[in-house]
């Protein structure tokens, strides 16, 4: 088994580029320990690369050929796209691992029809989580992404199927590999409506997937997601299919609706690799 | 409406430094790369974030581009709101205003 670490966490653009304007900085620090601690945890599984499954937002995949999912496979990577000073993450190049991305790539692909790409530019769906997590940018990255901007949308149940490809990959290498996914839950991010946050749905969606509860967490449709948790919503794919590569029941280590100005409840959880 | 194309001409500009400067230096040149109405070219040209807002452009690029001129964050949600309040409601695409408009955040109602 070489899955070492299965979690997910928020990537907010806000919790970096809008660090100075909360008021509630204590919430805030709170915030910042559970990702500290989350970066001590997968420090300790000592891994050898770092999957990050993202949901990125047209930075690199667009409209014109648009995959369901992708793997990267570069040697490295750039980040953030976005300007240094919005997200206060200095531009800087990532380490890859590209030939541990092709045989992942190719097991993969005996059940997911995933793309691959050898150039990806970070945006900050993967440059937030790696500012926490991997803040040395010592840990080589190997980045996955979901489309969760430009419908139509993988359906919810090819997310899973996609996780459970990721786990049979990593478990066929002889590497350690962590893993997390990144997203939101319910919101309404890059809108007048930032900061909304559907706290009942939210809690609901992260209880089904802590009891990894598999036929719950795939029964939402898209038009009930749109309704009740906002576009931000489509985001739960990356979740879905981090719990799927788990295989185990989840703890939630962290989850606070209190700093809607980071637009989405932020969230720290780790699975049980089984 | 053409919303592809003028997706498509923010999603270039975001991502490459040579459509950036060209942005600044000669709008109309890499304007004319794309088949777009005098409305969409002139939002894009003025850096209109409200209309561009309501004719349906993904928040995640139109944030993007926000921060490429420089408009900090509380203004860029003032700006889309005053967008609705000048030409309606969003009329196209998933990034339509589901609130009345009200700020969320303490941070921007007490600054």
């Amino acid at each position: 088994m070489s899955l070492v670490y299965a979690g997910v966490l928020s990537h907010a653009p806000g919790i970096t580029g809008r660090a100075h304007l909360v008021k509630d900085t204590a919430k805030r620090d709170e915030l910042y320990a559970h990702f500290e601690q989350q970066r001590c945890e997968i420090e300790a599984t000592g891994p050898d690369a770092l999957v990050v499954i993202a949901a990125e937002h047209f930075a690199n995949f667009f409209m014109n050929n648009m995959p369901a999912f992708c793997i990267g496979m570069a040697e490295t990577y750039e980040g953030p796209i976005e300007d240094p000073a919005w997200l206060r993450i200095e531009r800087r190049r990532i380490p890859g691992a590209p030939d541990l991305s092709r045989r992942l790539v190719r097991e993969v692909m005996q059940t997911v029809d995933t793309a691959y790409a050898e150039e990806w530019k970070f945006d900050h769906g993967i440059m937030v989580p790696l500012h926490f997590l991997t803040p040395e940018y010592d840990l080589p990255v190997i980045p996955v992404n979901i489309n969760c901007q430009g419908p139509p949308l993988a359906p919810l149940h090819r997310a899973w199927a996609f996780g459970e490809a990721l786990r049979r990959a990593c478990d066929s290498v002889p590497e350690r590999i962590a893993l997390v996914g990144t997203g939101g839950i319910s919101h309404w991010p890059a809108t007048p409506d930032s900061g909304k946050i559907n706290e009942a749905w939210d809690r609901d969606f992260l209880d089904r997937l802590m009891r990894l509860d598999r036929d719950a967490l795939l029964s939402y449709t898209d038009e009930e997601t749109y309704r009740d948790a906002g576009q931000g919503g489509f985001e739960i794919r990356t979740y879905i299919a981090a719990a799927a590569a788990a295989g185990g029941p989840g703890e939630l280590q962290y989850y606070t609706p209190d700093l809607p100005i980071f637009a989405v409840a932020c969230t720290v959880a780790r699975f049980d690799i089984a | 409406m053409s919303l592809y194309q003028l997706q498509k001409f923010l999603y270039v500009l975001n991502r490459d430094e040579q459509a950036q400067r060209q942005y600044k230096a000669d709008p109309d040149g890499l304007l004319s790369g794309y088949q777009l109405t005098d409305e969409e070219a002139g939002a894009l040209k003025n850096g209109d974030i409200g209309l561009l807002y309501v004719l349906g452009v993904n928040g995640q690029i139109l944030m993007h581009y926000a921060a490429f001129l420089g408009i900090e964050w509380f203004d860029y949600l003032d700006l889309m709101r005053e967008g609705i309040r000048r030409h309606g409601p969003v009329r196209a695409g998933v990034y339509a205003m589901t609130g009345g408009g009200a700020s969320f955040a303490v941070e921007e109602t007490e600054r």
